[in-house]
């Protein structure tokens, strides 16, 4: 942009370096994610390793923090104490909870290193009764559950990754999304910092070397690379499938129609809890549930004529303007 | 301790004593030298066996993980661009406000600025992911046009520091060049070819002081906001983010604060070396030693406040995560780490606010080594408990660095001192026209009538080319 032209758009202009990201889409793909939905079965998860050659680390690198689940399923367990974190020495709440208990309540056996307590949640698992008596009644456990929050990236309008990206490997593409380019990536890793949902994940070590072993190598999916050590690298929104059905689109003649395809995970959710569309589509689904919701992109906080609608957005706050759209769990109390 | 002078200088020393005294530091080295040569390279080695593993085998081998994408790599890279501030104040700052006590203590206050930034620039390349395309932060024209992002501060931090590298460098060349001179003049060998290539051919002409006088103070007005600006630049790595604990206003001034405040603490430790070593209580007096320990006691009180200022703005801010993260870093897993960078960071300066604390020596070589764990302590506070408790609580942790970390951390260490050992052996460490030049100054301040016997100007008609040091004695 030239000086004249910053000169004589002044307003335009601040208007974008105030709103961020890119103006102009072709498409802007989002989804709506139910927590209503969801059943915390993973299987999003896992159909997201298949297609997008994501490798599978090894529980040592799990441990570690060192993997790659690019959508990944978090748990909340109700109403979480966050004091025993908060004095704690190592930051690792089970570890913690384990050999620190709080007033009134039995000392846990100490669970296998590293493991997220594996079992130990479960009815009949080794320590479930302990462990219970540390979060609460047992009635109230099974009574409430888990909530589980599917993360994938945010695909935000105003990311706060691509600014920071030293050599542009990260930027806003005419689709809406959020792209991230591996052979330009020269992992400094500023882009996962400044994630404030932490959905970028980072090419520790070369992981193909062992992640598929023979005969697994063959699972791999042609349609996108194999990344090697030292990139960034996050959801993409399955833009391989995204690009054939343009594509396609292209060679008839025609508009992507809504629910031509979707990604993996979509495709893979039993439950239909995620919905997949095109936000610039105002028949699509997802465009159809963001009205009646009456969330809407560009805003830090949502004006709800009915105060009872689900739909909400994480840390919109923070001015993210992200393209995914959550819809609270509703619970019996 | 001996007690040498109360005066920043003894005004009676003779310039050929200076000359000798300063040059002598130049003669073939002692066991001793060899020696700490020798760890110098010991540390540097375990470094160098440590990138090289962790270049062949990726970023995991350090013990990296999501939330922990940048470590003691990015905080150590912090703490080196810290300590080259302080030679700036020395050789800039304090030149231009006409505070001549810095004379004999500037020269290896630049030179640690020079080095500390060399040391500095390892850090971000180690740290990236693929280093061997660190190029591409450059913006160099190419048949693709792709160019660097100028909106992220890691490429303002490239051009900050290249710029600052070079301008220090030149900086300290410069203000040796009248040194280098004598150094030629004193020497035999092939340090006589290097000195005569570096001196520049310099004379002592009135014309080549009069340009050379106003080159320095030209460096001198240029490096000072450079300086200010390179780690208002580096606080932006932090400050320009969205994380909770790293987007805080104070952040240009409270690194700026701290790296002043390392750099005072590490010239402190260089000074009681350099005048053990060399001997030279005559020049690195304990007037002076006081007035560098006064204005450290200073710059730790502005770096206490400006961390309270920062507590103060997330305690009564409106933002819950922010304050989160302070609670965090009293109660949380770095909370020894945090307790002990306040306690070497704002209680341990008081040491130096005391004449008797101040005056020993050996104490104050602790302290001044403490001082800057502190800072390095302060320095992975900013970059770690952010990034262990940030948003979302599904990704808090905090992994212990391993060994390769530590590796690195430690070998920077040698090849900063590596810098040093040879520094002080090639060129003098203590600037010897300047320290005469002081003395000059304390002698027309002492006794008028003898200092205008000894100095003649041109209006006297006297040989301008005369040697001054001959006049002297």
């Amino acid at each position: 942009m030239s000086l004249n032209n910053i000169l004589t758009n002044w307003s335009r202009y601040r208007k974008g370096a105030e709103e961020g990201g890119f103006h102009e889409y072709e498409h802007q793909w989002g989804m709506v994610v139910d927590l209503n939905k969801c059943i915390g079965c993973n299987a999003c998860s896992v159909a997201c390793y298949a297609e997008n050659n994501l490798p599978v680390v090894g529980e040592a690198r799990y441990a570690k923090s060192q993997f790659m689940s690019w959508m990944r399923i978090e748990r909340y367990w109700d109403e979480p104490d966050l004091e025993p974190y908060q004095a704690s020495p190592t930051a690792n709440v089970d570890v913690w909870i384990e050999t620190n208990p709080p007033a009134g309540k039995t000392a846990l056996k100490p669970s296998m290193p590293g493991s997220y307590a594996e079992g130990l949640l479960e009815p009949g698992g080794q320590g479930f009764e302990e462990r219970v008596g540390v979060f609460g009644t047992k009635g109230e456990m099974q009574d409430f559950g888990a909530s589980f929050l599917p993360m994938m990236c945010q695909q935000c309008h105003a990311a706060t990754c691509e600014p920071v990206c030293p050599v542009a490997a990260t930027y806003h593409t005419p689709d809406g999304l959020n792209a991230q380019v591996y052979n330009r990536c020269i992992g400094s890793r500023y882009c996962s910092n400044n994630c404030p949902y932490r959905l970028r994940y980072f090419n520790f070590w070369s992981y193909y070397e062992d992640a598929w072993p023979e005969p697994l190598h063959m699972q791999l999916n042609p349609d996108l690379a194999v990344r090697d050590k030292g990139v960034m690298e996050k959801c993409t929104f399955c833009v391989q499938r995204i690009r054939v059905a343009k594509d396609e689109a292209k060679m008839e003649n025609r508009k992507v129609r809504d629910g031509e395809f979707a990604t993996a995970c979509v495709q893979t959710c039993p439950t239909g809890a995620l919905v997949f569309g095109d936000l610039q589509d105002p028949e699509s689904r997802v465009s159809k549930l963001w009205r009646f919701h009456q969330v809407e992109q560009g805003k830090t906080k949502q004006n709800k004529q009915n105060k009872e609608l689900r739909g909400y957005r994480i840390l919109e706050g923070l001015n993210t303007d992200p393209s995914v759209m959550y819809l609270e769990r509703v619970r019996e109390v | 301790m001996k007690h040498v002078s109360e005066k920043d200088i003894n005004e009676e020393i003779k310039w050929a004593q200076i000359n000798t005294d300063i040059l002598q530091s130049l003669q073939n080295p002692r066991k001793a030298y060899w020696v700490a040569v020798a760890v110098c390279v010991a540390m540097l080695a375990c470094a160098v066996v440590a990138e090289v593993y962790q270049y062949q085998t990726g970023l995991g081998v350090a013990d990296l993980n999501r939330p922990h994408m940048w470590g003691l790599y990015i905080a150590t890279f912090i703490f080196w661009i810290g300590m080259s501030h302080s030679g700036t104040l020395l050789s800039a700052i304090l030149h231009i406000v006409h505070a001549d006590w810095r004379k004999p203590i500037y020269r290896f206050a630049e030179a640690m600025t020079t080095f500390s930034l060399m040391t500095a620039g390892f850090f971000p390349m180690i740290h990236l992911g693929r280093m061997w395309n660190l190029y591409w932060v450059i913006p160099y024209v190419t048949d693709r046009g792709i160019w660097p992002n100028f909106r992220s501060p890691l490429v303002w931090d490239a051009f900050a520091i290249t710029t600052y590298l070079t301008s220090s460098a030149v900086f300290l060349f410069i203000g040796m060049i009248p040194d280098l001179a004598i150094c030629r003049d004193n020497s035999t060998g092939w340090r006589k070819k290097l000195y005569t290539v570096l001196s520049l051919g310099w004379q002592g002409t009135d014309r080549q002081w009069r340009n050379f006088r106003k080159t320095y103070m030209l460096m001198a007005c240029f490096l000072i906001p450079l300086a200010v600006s390179v780690h208002s630049i580096v606080s932006s790595d932090f400050a320009m983010s969205i994380m909770p604990g790293w987007h805080v206003t104070s952040f240009p001034p409270y690194f700026v604060a701290g790296a002043l405040y390392s750099g005072c603490a590490s010239i402190i430790t260089l000074f009681i070396i350099l005048r053990y070593f060399f001997r030279w209580e005559e020049y690195m007096t304990m007037a002076i030693h006081e007035k560098i320990c006064k204005l450290t006691f200073a710059i730790a009180m502005v770096w206490t406040y400006l961390n309270l200022v920062e507590f103060g703005a997330t305690w009564y801010g409106h933002d819950p995560v922010a304050k989160e993260v302070l609670i965090s870093k009293f109660v949380g897993p770095f909370a020894p780490f945090f307790w002990a960078m306040l306690f070497f960071g704002s209680v341990l300066p008081f040491a130096l606010a005391f004449e008797k604390s101040r005056r020993n020596l050996p104490w104050m070589f602790v302290v001044s080594l403490l001082l800057n764990v502190g800072m390095w302590l302060e320095r992975w506070m900013i970059v770690g408990p952010t990034l262990s408790h940030a948003y979302g609580p599904e990704s808090w942790n905090f992994l212990w660095p391993s060994i390769v970390q530590w590796a690195i951390v430690f070998g920077s260490f040698g090849w900063f001192g590596l810098l040093f050992l040879i520094f002080v052996k090639v060129v003098p460490a203590v600037s010897m026209y300047e320290v005469k030049e002081m003395v000059f100054h304390r002698r027309r301040e002492a006794n008028p009538e003898l200092a205008a016997r000894f100095h003649r100007r041109i209006t006297d008609a006297q040989s301008v080319t005369a040697k001054p040091g001959i006049e002297g004695a």
